[in-house]
């Protein structure tokens, strides 16, 4: 078929067919993470614990902003990651670190799979209150378990090894860490990115911009669903498996709801549904809750919280959002609306 | 000509209420058809008996002979049975382009890619915007469904069932909240359609019907009240008390 230049001039194919393509600006956050590790060696423990939100976040953005799977049990997945990892090195069976991050991808996953086949049948309300119900029993089993999993306790002190038998994981020098998770994250981010703009990631935002049409175009939706969900829970577990390496133990928390409701208002702080919304939320939200508990340390969540009403009340975007108005606000003026050829 | 997609004693009942009862019903390839009928009188239901949306309670109905009554909506729709909704369905948030190229991606099997980015498939993105072009949507093709006036978004409906190369074509009132000025868009679109492609048409405008149709059905009560030319329909005198007067009284 050719091409006649009615259509490859369209506004609208050019911005299709280039908008996967890398832009400056998008090398940025990665150039800033690496200033960071050189800039605040004494701050490595932080930024660690902040990449690893930012990998958890993105793994719910491709659920809940992309395919619009309203979840409220997202820790499910990091937990059984980050329980896979500290499970199978406290136990002696598997100490390595990076093949230990596959293992915990697909034990995250296949829970995901699982619990999927059955979850996603369900949509809005229900939906939200089964995923909080799978994590409500994973947790009480990871409680209960208490011989494998430490129960309460946890496992502490788990053995893990040094990342390609040569980069030690030191506590009290998280250099290893930090340079760790973010080649981790870089790696599952350009998977993320490229998921998002294929043809599959087109057809999941159609899912979550109107579901019923998605069936009515022949697109099998639930299957669609559940490999996205599987792919997310994946990606959480990687995010747990990090957690659990990076802290040399393993506790309850991973599993809990405070850890889902976290990643879920970092997504919204940050937009959900536009990628870079799990990065800069998830900066906002640690660099807020540093400083601000610093300063009102009993009452610091109040911030929070306001900030969060505001965001729910006039931005729904989040801050991403807030930034797209602003941008588009600005092109408008510069070039008015072109008139009529 | 031979059947395409038929129904036999096709009923669907939705507690007491008997929303189609008893309908053998046969839409032909090539066929320019319409289905009429008072408000209530199981058209959409209908529609969503013929496409899989809804399971009958008792019959069948068969495309090209085969029994699908079993068969889901997705797997109809590859079949070559595509409708349109008679309130925009819309993905309100992407462009017109995307919209279309959610339909064409599903139909030419480039969805399931995890891989390559969408934009690669020129080929996609192409056809895409020939389809736009023969509807006069290209010059806003790069626009959001929110900021496209209703005529426009109903035309954006018809696209994307378009994109799908049905077999068989049901709309749904496709011409339904049109300002008059802008109808003849979606007119001529209809009017454009390839011979070959069966259409059945269900719509409250006796002037588009009567000049689509070559054939009439006329539902009353989800049952079939009469069938025939548009000719035999406009002269049935229990149409006209039924139906055709009553439009006439609206």
């Amino acid at each position: 078929m050719s091409v006649t230049p009615i259509q490859s001039d369209n506004p609208a194919a050019r911005a299709l067919a280039v908008r996967h393509r890398f832009r400056w600006w998008e090398a940025l956050p990665w150039l800033l993470a690496l200033a960071f590790y050189f800039a605040f060696p004494r701050y490595l423990g932080f930024g660690t614990e902040l990449l690893i939100t930012i990998l958890f976040a993105i793994s719910l953005d491709l659920a809940l902003g992309y395919a619009g799977i309203v979840t409220l049990g997202h820790a499910a997945f990091f937990g059984a990651g980050a329980y896979t990892v500290g499970m199978l090195a406290k136990h002696e069976i598997w100490t390595e670190p990076i093949s230990g991050l596959v293992i915990a991808a697909a034990v995250a996953g296949a829970v995901g799979f699982a619990s999927g086949l059955v979850l996603l049948r369900t949509t809005g309300l229900t939906l939200l209150m089964l995923t909080l119900c799978t994590m409500g029993l994973l947790e009480e089993t990871a409680n209960m378990a208490a011989d494998v999993t430490g129960g309460f306790d946890g496992l502490d002190s788990l053995p893990i090894k040094a990342v390609f038998g040569i980069f030690e994981f030191n506590p009290l020098y998280p250099n290893t860490q930090y340079l760790y998770v973010l080649g981790v994250l870089l790696v599952c981010f350009v998977f993320v990115r490229m998921l998002v703009y294929s043809p599959f990631g087109h057809s999941l935002t159609g899912i979550r911009e109107n579901t019923m049409r998605m069936h009515a175009v022949g697109a099998p939706v639930r299957m669609r669903l559940i490999v996205c969900y599987s792919i997310s829970a994946a990606i959480a577990g990687i995010a747990g498996a990090l957690w659990a390496q990076a802290n040399a133990y393993v506790n309850l928390s991973v599993l809990g709801l405070d850890r889902a409701a976290t990643v879920l208002i970092v997504l919204v702080l940050g937009g959900y549904g536009r990628l870079y919304g799990g990065i800069i939320g998830a900066i906002a939200y640690m660099v807020l809750s540093h400083f601000l508990s610093k300063a009102y340390p009993t009452a610091w969540q109040l911030g929070l919280g306001l900030l969060l009403v505001a965001i729910a009340l006039f931005a729904r975007g989040g801050i991403l959002g807030i930034v797209d108005n602003l941008t588009r606000r600005f092109k408008d003026r510069k070039a008015p609306e072109p008139s009529s050829p | 000509m031979t059947a395409l997609l038929e129904t036999r004693s096709l009923s669907k009942s939705f507690g007491a209420l008997r929303a189609t009862s008893n309908v053998t019903f046969t839409l032909e390839e090539g066929a320019r058809h319409a289905l009429i009928g008072p408000n209530g009188a199981g058209k959409t239901t209908f529609i969503n008996l013929l496409t899989g949306v809804l399971a009958p309670s008792t019959g069948e109905v068969l495309f090209k002979g085969q029994d699908i009554t079993q068969v889901e909506q997705a797997e109809r729709v590859k079949l070559g049975i595509a409708r349109t909704f008679q309130i925009n369905r819309l993905f309100r948030g992407l462009s017109v382009l995307e919209n279309v190229y959610m339909a064409i991606a599903e139909r030419v099997g480039a969805a399931p890619n995890m891989v390559t980015p969408a934009g690669s498939r020129r080929d996609v993105i192409d056809e895409a915007m020939e389809l736009l072009t023969r509807l006069k949507l290209a010059d806003i093709a790069h626009k959001t469904i929110p900021e496209l006036p209703y005529g426009r978004q109903r035309l954006v409906e018809l696209a994307i069932t378009l994109g799908l190369k049905p077999q068989a074509l049901l709309l749904d009132e496709p011409a339904a909240g049109v300002p008059s000025a802008e109808s003849h868009i979606i007119l001529d679109a209809i009017d454009a359609l390839p011979k070959s492609i069966g259409v059945l048409i269900i719509d409250h405008d006796m002037d588009l019907v009567f000049r689509f149709a070559k054939k009439i059905t006329v539902l009353v009560r989800g049952a079939v009240f009469a069938e025939g030319t548009p000719k035999e329909i406009g002269a049935n005198p229990e149409v006209r008390a039924v139906y055709l007067g009553q439009a006439a009284h609206g």
